[in-house]
């Protein structure tokens, strides 16, 4: 189980009130949201379009506990995580359309086949969150976003280790790991990838890492071993942080 | 009713890598060629910086990859499973539209050594009686080093290929390759610059005794014009090179080495959505008469032709022969026919090191820079007496320096929170990787055909892959585990995880492993036991001929398009000097 040693109120961080952006350079006309030119809005003032209020709020919860804001740098909610979420299960993504979803989808298929589940990142997203939503309101008679921190996280581990059980839909049972692992695996899709999804506002991920995002170009720095390359990262709109 | 288009004197099934050299080639010969590729259209500009810097796009999502949707496989792992469908690509990654993978591979470009184009020849001459288990398929080539090589110079010219020869007409050279084939000329181009592993690598393989050299790369090192006439930059080690497109034309392609001198040509044209669905059979039951596609408007349309070049991967390549009704196909319990036979894959296996004292920068990276060696190939040792046959490279290589791919924290630790984040920036940059790739021996049992079950949305069976890894080469995998064992002894991490399969091991398909998928129309000069003969002609169709790694018949230890590339010049050679003049047979059945 994860050690969450830095927890800001999560209240606080849900308003939107811990978000420290101000020393993060936005150059005009160097700024880039999904799709449009402007600069990319506070989580608060998003409005979901894939997901309901209910998901909404588990997912802000989830995230911001998964890749929590703290002394290494912005967290999944300052970096508007959420909403690179809420846009790929929107679009093609969320629909699979690019995946083989033609049956049978035998059940107990070995993990060495890989993912055999009849549903969508979106099915299985709405699934997820129902039954966690449930898990939480059968165990603790309260909704996700309204436990304390540290059951927070007790429950995103039993989804993680696959403890927590979902009751079947449609015949057929989500297990909670593959729900945890998806969450996991797009939540860091969205703190790593290029802002223009949504995520990764003012390249935060990036600037946690060390990554140098689309500069992608290094030809002197070879042969230069060992030394820290000493330039923050740019997006592919020109952003530079 | 399909729609009938005017005769063609050549049509190409697919535009990658094999597509555009068919392409330069008959068209030189002053015919008329059409290329049809399943996808879409991709120029050079598609891939102006900073487009391809993407990482979710292209890294994560695979948007250069054929759709699972529409040309789906199915994968099992012995007779007595049933396949399932690849939903989403892991184990492999195979290239849609212009280009083909040849668009988005790496570039590590090599040749086929003299032994693995004869290794039955060489296992005869080599092993006991009887080592050799007895489900193993071997056979050779039915073209040798020799016969190949001015044809592999010619496609490391056209690439650009930057190293440095380590046989050079039979001269032993420092700091290249010692146990490769003997080259007729230099490489067109000096090493790239060698990075921070690159130099940890050679010191401490070389302390062992070993002999390193950098990786073959057509990823180029300096300004370079091909015999084409295109023009290639330096690379700059982007960071986003296996998966991506090239930002800095410097990576060979068919975009930057082949297609804009090809386009110019009049006698040569091109049409994309085109979806070849079947060969069609003439009725003399020696001829193909074209090719029957889907266009992007859903028409269905036949394109005559007097040649056809099968050039699709070996996925489509296999698929289309079986669909198409062209040969016999395999069936593995009577040992009888031959199309999806010796279908044979690639063996890895790897560590990855964690230096608290090393900063790597890992985005510093370009997929054809690394470092090698072949002090393990399949005739470089002994191998008996460690009970198999084949060989394996070992290697490193900077990177991988994506955010998404290239977060590490140590095993055991957490995989969120404020843990994983503080983990994730201390060892971010700190990671190096050596890995093995070998070579992979065909086995009775593993082969191509078409799947019962699952169709694509044509109604067409998906092709079905049964295949799993077996003793033999498990026990290569893990003598070379043993070999990176001590050049990490030698490096001296701070920690290290290993990621190697073992005797007894699965195949496991959930991971990728490579996109060298190979055999299932092989070649070879006896037509019980191969699709094409040496030429790469069809055995039943004079005029139909297959390009690709589906020629092979067991893989190699090195990356295949070289070698792909090679063949392909072979072939059209011998078409060029004999059989435009005379078409029919270029060898007899018997
Ligand atoms: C990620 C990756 C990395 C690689 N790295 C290396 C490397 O470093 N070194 C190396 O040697 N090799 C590497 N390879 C393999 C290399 O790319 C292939 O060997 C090479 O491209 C093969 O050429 P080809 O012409 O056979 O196939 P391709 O270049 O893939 O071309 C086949 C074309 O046929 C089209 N097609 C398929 N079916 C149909 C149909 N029914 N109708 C019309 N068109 C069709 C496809 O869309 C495609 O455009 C890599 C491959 C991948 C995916
Ligand atoms: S690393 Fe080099 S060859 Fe590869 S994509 Fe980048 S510039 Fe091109």
């Amino acid at each position: 189980m994860p050690k969450n040693d830095f927890q800001p109120d999560r209240r606080a961080l849900l308003k939107g009130s811990l978000l420290m952006l101000p020393a993060m350079g936005t150059g005009i006309g160097l700024i880039a949201t999904a799709g449009a030119d402007e600069a990319p809005p506070h989580i608060d003032d998003y409005t979901p379009t894939f997901f309901s209020t209910e998901e909404w709020q588990f997912i802000l919860a989830a995230t911001d506990r998964l890749i929590p804001e703290d002394e290494t740098g912005a967290g999944a909610l300052g970096t508007n995580v959420p909403i690179f979420l809420d846009l790929q299960l929107g679009s093609e993504y969320g629909s699979a359309d690019n995946w083989y979803m033609e049956g049978p989808f035998p059940k107990g298929a070995p993990a060495a086949f890989g993912y055999q589940l009849p549903f969508t990142p979106a099915d299985l997203y709405r699934y997820g969150i129902a039954a966690t939503r449930r898990y939480c309101q059968d165990t603790y008679q309260a909704d996700f976003p309204e436990l304390e921190a540290k059951r927070q996280i007790e429950v995103l581990s039993g989804l993680e280790n696959g403890d927590i059980h979902f009751a079947p839909q449609q015949g057929r049972e989500l297990p909670s790991a593959t729900f945890f692992s998806f969450l996991l695996k797009n939540t860091k899709e969205g703190y790593f990838a290029d802002p223009q999804y949504g995520g990764n506002k003012h390249m935060g991920g990036w600037k946690m890492l060390g990554f140098t995002g689309a500069r992608a170009s290094f030809r002197e720095w070879v042969d230069q071993y060992d030394r820290p390359y000493p330039l923050g990262p740019v997006s592919l709109s020109g952003e530079r942080g | 009713m399909p729609i009938n288009k005017q005769p063609v004197d050549v049509v190409i099934i697919g535009l990658g890598w094999t597509g555009s050299l068919i392409g330069m080639e008959m068209t030189d010969a002053g015919l008329d060629v059409v290329a049809l590729e399943r996808g879409a259209d991709r120029t050079k500009e598609d891939f102006l910086y900073p487009k391809p810097a993407d990482e979710l796009k292209y890294g994560v999502r695979l948007g250069m990859m054929q759709s699972p949707r529409t040309d789906g496989v199915t994968i099992r792992r012995n007779g007595g499973e049933t396949a399932l469908p690849q939903r989403q690509w892991t184990t492999f990654h195979p290239g849609n539209g212009v280009g083909g993978c040849g668009a988005h591979w790496t570039g590590v470009l090599y040749r086929a050594t003299p032994t693995e184009l004869s290794m039955k020849s060489f296992a005869d001459a080599t092993f006991s009686p009887g080592f050799l288990p007895e489900n193993m398929v071997m056979q050779d080539y039915g073209v040798t080093y020799d016969e190949l090589e001015p044809h592999f110079d010619l496609f490391e010219r056209i690439a650009g290929l930057s190293g440095q020869a380590g046989n050079l007409n039979g001269e032993i050279i420092d700091g290249g390759n010692p146990f490769e084939g003997p080259r007729s000329n230099p490489f067109p181009l000096p090493p790239l610059p060698r990075t921070l592993t690159d130099t940890l690598f050679t010191e401490a393989t070389q302390s062992l005794g070993w002999h390193p050299y950098p990786y073959p790369s057509a990823n180029v090192s300096q300004a370079y014009t091909n015999p084409y006439g295109m023009q290639l930059g330096p690379c700059n080690f982007c960071g986003f090179c296996s998966n991506y497109g090239c930002l800095n034309y410097s990576k060979a392609s068919p975009q930057t080495c082949v297609l804009d001198a090809l386009k110019r040509r009049d006698n040569f044209s091109y049409r994309t959505q085109c979806d070849v669905r079947r060969i069609n059979k003439a009725g003399d039951g020696q001829t193909v008469t074209g090719v029957t596609y889907i266009d992007g408007d859903g028409n269905e349309v036949f394109q005559p032709a007097k040649m056809v070049f099968l050039c699709s991967f070996t996925l489509s390549n296999v698929r289309l022969l079986l669909l198409s009704g062209i040969g016999q196909p395999y069936d593995p319990i009577s040992n009888t026919g031959v199309v999806g036979r010796n279908f044979t894959y690639q063996i890895t296996g790897s560590v990855d090191m964690y230096f608290e004292r090393h900063q790597f920068n890992p985005f510093i990276s370009a997929g054809g820079s690394g470092q090698v060696i072949d002090d393990f190939a399949p005739d470089a040792f002994d191998t008996e007496q460690h009970g198999f046959i084949g060989g394996s490279y070992i290697y490193t290589t900077q990177g991988p320096g994506g955010a998404i791919g290239g977060t590490r924290v140590p095993p055991g630790s957490p995989s969120w929170g404020s843990e994983w984040k503080r983990n994730a920036q201390r060892e971010y940059g700190h990671h190096m990787m050596i890995g093995t790739t070998g070579s992979n021996m065909a086995y009775r049992d593993c082969y191509l055909d078409l799947d019962p079950n699952y169709r694509d949305p044509h109604g067409d069976p998906l092709l079905r892959m049964t295949y799993d890894w077996k003793e033999n080469d498990m026990r290569m995998t893990m003598f070379m585990a043993d070999r990176i064992r001590e050049i990490v002894d030698e490096l001296g991490p701070d920690y290290h995880t290993e990621s190697f399969h073992k005797v007894g091991d699965q195949f496991d398909p959930s991971h990728y492993q490579s996109t060298h998928l190979t055999g299932g129309a092989v070649m070879g000069t006896d037509p019980q036991t191969s699709v094409v003969n040496r030429y790469l002609q069809h055995w039943d169709a004079h005029n139909l001929f297959v390009m690709g790694a589906s020629n092979f018949p067991q893989n190699m230890m090195h990356n295949p398009t070289g070698t792909v590339a090679a063949l392909t010049f072979w072939s059209v050679r011998k078409i060029r000097e004999s059989y435009l003049a005379n078409p029919g047979p270029l060898m007899s059945r018997s």
